[in-house]
């Protein structure tokens, strides 16, 4: 919404400055966005009066003039075609910065000759598109009158950010209301009694259903014969030019001016080109309106028309139709003033994709009260600007009542709003917004006005007086908690994931934040079903709901090698989608590395990252979440998107925790990666939940004070023995014994039988009560070597 | 006899003193005082004296070896001495070759903020409620008090799903108020909660990107006014951006389910190039609040005359490039590491209370 100073002030009688105003309007709730003042743009320029102007003597198209101005008679180089003696201009002197460019003008020899100062042409000055001349003004202004005032520049702009609940102040009148309550000047009061008319316009008739009533309640139609529709004067054009319309011809003019005047949108038919009666009533299927932007509409029996017997010639509350619009040659005139359902015209608006001014009002709904007085008002300034004869007003309908009563219980201001205020206050604030008020002193039968339907309850009383009252006068009060020390707030899984977004970040991975949406291309490989597709994706990269996150890490991954980031590690922790309904979600935690596992370096340690760094991590974030990780199993394989032969999956008996490997190849070329990618995911709601624990204390430490054994053993297996399968014989061996044991090499290949491979660990035994000799190792030995080759053929090597 | 011993060692002991390397300082030992080292055949002469001049022999060999041991312990600690020294010189390294690479992850600032937010709101009893991204319109507007057709509605841009839940669209929501309805209607007051979480509105330019993170806040109890509303969001403010100096301003605003509504500035100076919190005259407006509306309270079963609070949204991306100097959005949801190693933090910087929120 945006006004001006000067057209504010036909509503307020008011001294305060702009600046004042927009610090008022905001604290009020109507946010100013910006303060334009082209008059402060044009404080420097005035009247300059050019006392000759003769051809330079170096250029055929500049000429040179004696310009009288407020600083003295100058010199000016000027190449306007219509620079001559005798001509009323805009004199710019040295220094002042030309608003359409943002330049400081300095001083100039252009061809040789001194230029002191310019005359300005209207583009320059940023008031209109004439750029064939300067400014020739009419008239004979005395020279130095300020070019604000010789031009009827309009003071300051205001541009307000309205709020869908403050209907009532898409009309100037509205703002200056709010203005008044907040003690900034008087309002001044409008004439609005009946102008007399002769004779009766066309027939109105509203078609409507009692229950469909309310789409269109209220319909004046007020015939006005024998108009002349030139352009609009001088002062209304400027001050629709400063709102950013466009003058188009008195008749249009006048409903725009009163539209932001009022906030009361009409629309204006040439009598002529109506045929017979006015109906207003639900469009047909197969009707269209070719509308008053040139485009044609298909209409359907939601959206309410006002219609002639030859069809629509308007669409009610949005736009009107260019059939059946003014022009130069229009001499009857048919006003229309109703008022229309604002949620069928949002609907309506939102079908076609219809933005008006209109709509804007319509659907955020009109002041009942306004549509005769706006009428009147309207048809007083046709008569005066376009002449003619005015008829009676033809009403169809009837106003609709007003916003209900409301009490309001005064302890409801302390007990939401957190401020008492007396009496006279209560009521000074609420009678000067124009609410009506009955009882009290504790009770009060608030009746709001006409205009503010946005005033329901008794909270929206609250925030009418905390709002005069001023937001920054409540005292704050800080809120404090129950308890002196907290007892921590988050709950064990919250506090898991944090625990374990950081020890994954510990790992060397970095957190990356990626949409929740991918491409169903990039989805597919991913995917068991159908995706959760987007209706109304922004792009077909963003189109489905991502079911995994690997997809978005994967795309990143390729964009920072593309960056020359040929090595890196990214991690996400967020929601996967399983499905399309609330709560089809899974919080996973992935995290990805590519390329080798750290810059090219002299000491020989990088090497290509492989699927026992993904295991690794895997691990690590297993046990950051409170997994046990010794009693996890190993299976070999996993989801379809890894190297089948080089991915795992760990598992708690039937729980599947976390998968690991290398990332299929296919996958890789899909997404544009080049060289090994690796990948770990788990899905920390399949995790087990972390259980309250009564007390904190741990078990004792087993120091077992007799020293630990060591024993190698190295084995010959056949290819297929895991090294889980081996580790896990030799583990259950001995019991008693055993405290550990790892697999510390692998061989295959020259020296190994076909088919063979080595397998070597290392034992760790250690006993409770004694230390151990030869005589009680032996034993336990003997019972590896036979676990080992009674479960998996093994063979002890030499 | 003595004048043998006078003789010999002055010998030995330049033996001692000439020997080259431990290896031979040992060889020499053995050659001196072994079983049948020189020293040792010597000492066998001692018994052919005549006896009254044994004593003084005997001594007199015995303070031999002292000498002898003594001048080979300082001959060894000198050859080791050298020897270490000429070792170490051999083992010198160019100590300017770089050292193994090692570089630890980075947290994502919306991760660190969410904590920093949780950390200063814990302080405050908050808890930290969570919500489904995929909503239907009950939890984004109709419990929200948004009227159908509303042009509120239409404000918020919403990314509709093909699925359907009981023939209604569902929706990907626009804003984290979703977990208040949620919390309320699961949970008995009073409520005291935050809830961060992912948003979405179908926006997409400079400054705005399709998904973005908020937090909603809730405290609903028997007694919070506007008073607390502000006084708690002061708090925030100042705890968050780490000054105490920071100014706020009130306006009243418009949302659909709090009702008085407000606007909350803050004081800042505006360059071309950035903002400054709690500097300057302008003011910057960082989030939105209000009274829960009547409407919502009914909408989940309170009794608005007896239940009251107030619930506050702000946009955690944007609240993160104030604090931290991000100059744009889109490079938050783009995973360049590069850029996530410039702005994020390392993961030991847990933001407390205590400690201080960063560094």
């Amino acid at each position: 919404m945006k006004f001006t100073l000067p057209w504010l002030k036909e509503h307020l009688e008011t001294d305060a400055s702009a600046a004042h105003i927009a610090l008022t309007l905001t604290s009020l709730g109507l946010e100013v966005e910006a303060v334009h003042d082209r008059t402060s743009e044009l404080s420097g320029f005035s009247v300059a009066f050019v006392r000759e102007a003769v051809q330079h003597p170096n250029a055929d198209r500049l000429r040179l003039c004696t310009v009288e101005t407020k600083h003295g008679v100058m010199q000016v180089v000027c190449g306007a075609p219509n620079a001559r003696a005798g001509l009323h201009g805009i004199f710019a002197p040295e220094g002042s910065v030309i608003p359409a460019t943002g330049k400081v003008l300095g001083r100039s020899a252009i061809r040789g000759i001194e230029s002191h100062g310019m005359l300005c042409s209207a583009r320059e000055l940023g008031i209109g598109d004439d750029h064939d001349g300067i400014i020739d003004l009419d008239g004979a202004p005395a020279v130095g009158t300020p070019a604000s005032e010789a031009l009827g520049i309009e003071g300051p702009v205001f541009e307000v950010s309205l709020t869908p609940d403050r209907a009532d102040c898409f009309g100037i009148n509205g703002i200056a209301r709010e203005l008044a309550a907040a003690g900034l000047g008087q309002l001044r009061r409008r004439d609005f009694t009946p102008v007399p008319g002769q004779g009766r316009g066309p027939a109105i008739r509203l078609d409507f259903s009692a229950a469909d009533a309310h789409a269109c309640p209220l319909f004046i139609g007020r015939l006005i014969r024998g108009v002349r529709n030139g352009p609009s004067p001088a002062w209304m054009q400027r001050r629709l030019q400063a709102i950013g319309l466009r003058p188009i011809s008195a008749l249009v003019d006048i409903t725009n001016y009163v539209m932001f005047d009022l906030n009361r949108p009409l629309h204006v038919f040439d009598a002529a080109r109506l045929e017979g009666d006015v109906t207003v009533r639900f469009a047909r299927a197969g009707e269209t309106l070719l509308a008053l932007d040139g485009r044609e509409y298909a209409l359907d029996d939601g959206m309410t028309v006002i219609a002639d017997e030859a069809g629509p010639q308007g669409l009610g509350g949005v736009m009107g139709g260019e059939v059946s619009g003014v022009t130069g040659a229009t001499t009857d005139v048919l006003l229309e003033v109703a008022l229309f359902d604002p949620i069928r015209t949002a609907l309506t608006g939102r079908k076609l994709d219809l933005v008006s001014d209109a709509r804007t009002r319509f659907e955020r709904g009109l002041d009942p009260e306004m549509a005769v007085a706006g009428m009147e008002h309207a048809t007083r300034l046709i008569l005066e600007l376009c002449g003619g004869e005015a008829a009676e007003p033809v009403i169809a309908g009837a106003v609709p009542p007003g916003p209900a009563a409301i009490a309001f219980p005064v302890r409801e201001l302390a007990r939401l709003g957190g401020i008492q205020l007396e009496r006279g206050e209560i009521e000074g604030h609420l009678r000067v917004l124009g609410f009506g008020l009955d009882g009290g002193p504790e009770l009060y039968t608030v009746q709001p006005p006409s205009w503010r339907h946005d005033v329901t309850s008794s909270a929206c009383i609250v925030e009418e007086l905390c709002r005069l009252h001023g937001y920054d006068k409540i005292p704050p009060v800080p809120v404090t908690r129950n308890e002196a020390v907290s007892a921590g707030v988050l709950t064990p899984e919250q506090r898991r994931r944090g625990h374990l977004r950081r020890t994954v970040a510990v790992l060397g991975y970095t957190e990356a934040v990626t949409w929740s949406f991918t491409g169903e291309n990039e989805a597919r490989p991913f995917l068991e079903g159908e995706p959760v597709r987007l209706a109304n994706p922004i792009s077909s990269e963003l189109s489905v709901m991502r079911p995994s996150l690997l997809p978005n890490l994967l795309l990143a991954a390729a964009r920072n090698q593309d960056r020359k980031r040929e090595d890196g590690a990214l991690f996400e922790l967020g929601a996967r989608f399983t499905g399309g309904q609330p709560g089809e979600q899974v919080t996973a935690l992935v995290g990805l590395r590519w390329g080798a596992t750290g810059p090219r370096d002299w000491t020989g340690t990088r090497r290509p990252v492989d699927l026992f760094d993904a295991k690794a991590d895997a691990l690590a974030a297993l046990a950051a979440a409170g997994v046990k990780t010794e009693a996890l199993q190993v299976t070999a394989g996993g989801p379809a998107w890894y190297h089948p032969g080089r991915s795992g999956t760990l598992g708690l008996g039937p729980n599947r925790l976390a998968t690991f490997g290398e990332l299929h190849p296919r996958v890789l070329e899909a997404f544009d990666l080049d060289g090994r990618a690796v990948a770990f995911e788990l899905d920390l709601d399949a995790l087990p939940r972390v259980r309250a624990r009564p007390g904190r204390t741990r078990p004792p430490l087993e120091a077992w004070p007799y020293p630990p054994v060591d024993r190698d053993f190295a084995f010959l297996v056949d290819d297929g023995v895991s090294a889980d399968q081996l580790l896990r014989a030799v583990r259950q061996a001995d019991k008693k014994l055993i405290r550990e044991v790892s697999l510390f090499d692998v061989y295959a290949g020259k020296g190994m039988p076909e088919g063979k491979k080595s397998l070597a660990v290392a034992v760790r035994l250690q006993s409770p009560d004694k230390t151990l000799t030869e005589a009680d190792i032996e034993p336990v030995a003997r019972k590896i070597v036979a676990a080992a080759e009674k479960q998996l053929g093994a063979e002890l090597r030499g | 006899m003595l004048a043998t011993i006078d003789r010999v060692e002055g010998e030995m002991m330049a033996e001692i003193g000439s020997t080259p390397d431990l290896a031979r300082l040992d060889e020499l030992r053995v050659a001196l005082l072994g079983k049948k080292g020189r020293v040792t055949d010597l000492v066998k002469g001692v018994s052919s004296l005549p006896p009254a001049e044994r004593p003084a022999a005997g001594q007199a060999f015995n303070e031999l070896k002292r000498s002898l041991e003594a001048a080979l312990l300082e001959r060894r600690t000198a050859l080791a001495e050298a020897a270490l020294e000429a070792r170490l010189l051999a083992e010198r390294i160019d100590v300017t070759l770089p050292a193994r690479p090692r570089d630890g992850g980075r947290i994502h600032p919306v991760s660190q903020v969410t904590d920093e937010l949780t950390a200063i709101f814990a302080d405050m009893g908050f808890m930290v409620a969570e919500g489904p991204d995929i909503e239907n319109d009950f939890h984004n507007f109709t419990a929200l008090n948004f009227p159908p057709s509303h042009p509120a509605r239409e404000m918020h841009d919403t990314f509709f799903l093909e699925a359907r839940q009981d023939g209604e669209p569902l929706l990907l929501r626009t804003h984290t108020s979703t977990i208040q309805v949620r919390h309320m209607m699961a949970n008995k007051p009073p409520y005291r909660i935050i809830a961060p979480g992912r948003t979405y509105r179908c926006d997409s330019d400079a400054t705005h990107t399709p998904m973005f993170h908020q937090v909603e806040g809730l405290v609903i109890d028997r007694r919070t006014h506007m008073g607390h509303l502000k006084g708690c969001l002061i708090d925030f403010v100042r705890a968050y951006f780490e000054r105490d100096d920071i100014t706020a301003r009130f306006r009243p605003s418009f949302f659909p389910f709090t009702e008085p509504s407000a606007e909350m500035d803050i004081g800042c100076r505006r360059t071309k190039e950035e903002i400054v919190v709690g500097e300057g005259t302008d003011w910057l407006e960082i989030l939105g609040c209000g009274m829960v509306h009547p409407n919502v309270l009914r909408a989940v079963g309170l009794d608005p005359a007896e239940w009251q609070g107030f619930a506050f949204g702000m946009g955690i991306d944007r609240i993160a490039m104030l604090k931290y100097g991000m100059p744009d959005l889109r490079p938050f949801f783009d995973a360049d590491l590069a850029w996530l190693h410039h702005y994020g933090f390392v993961p030991l910087d847990l933001p407390t209370t205590f400690s201080g929120l960063s560094r």
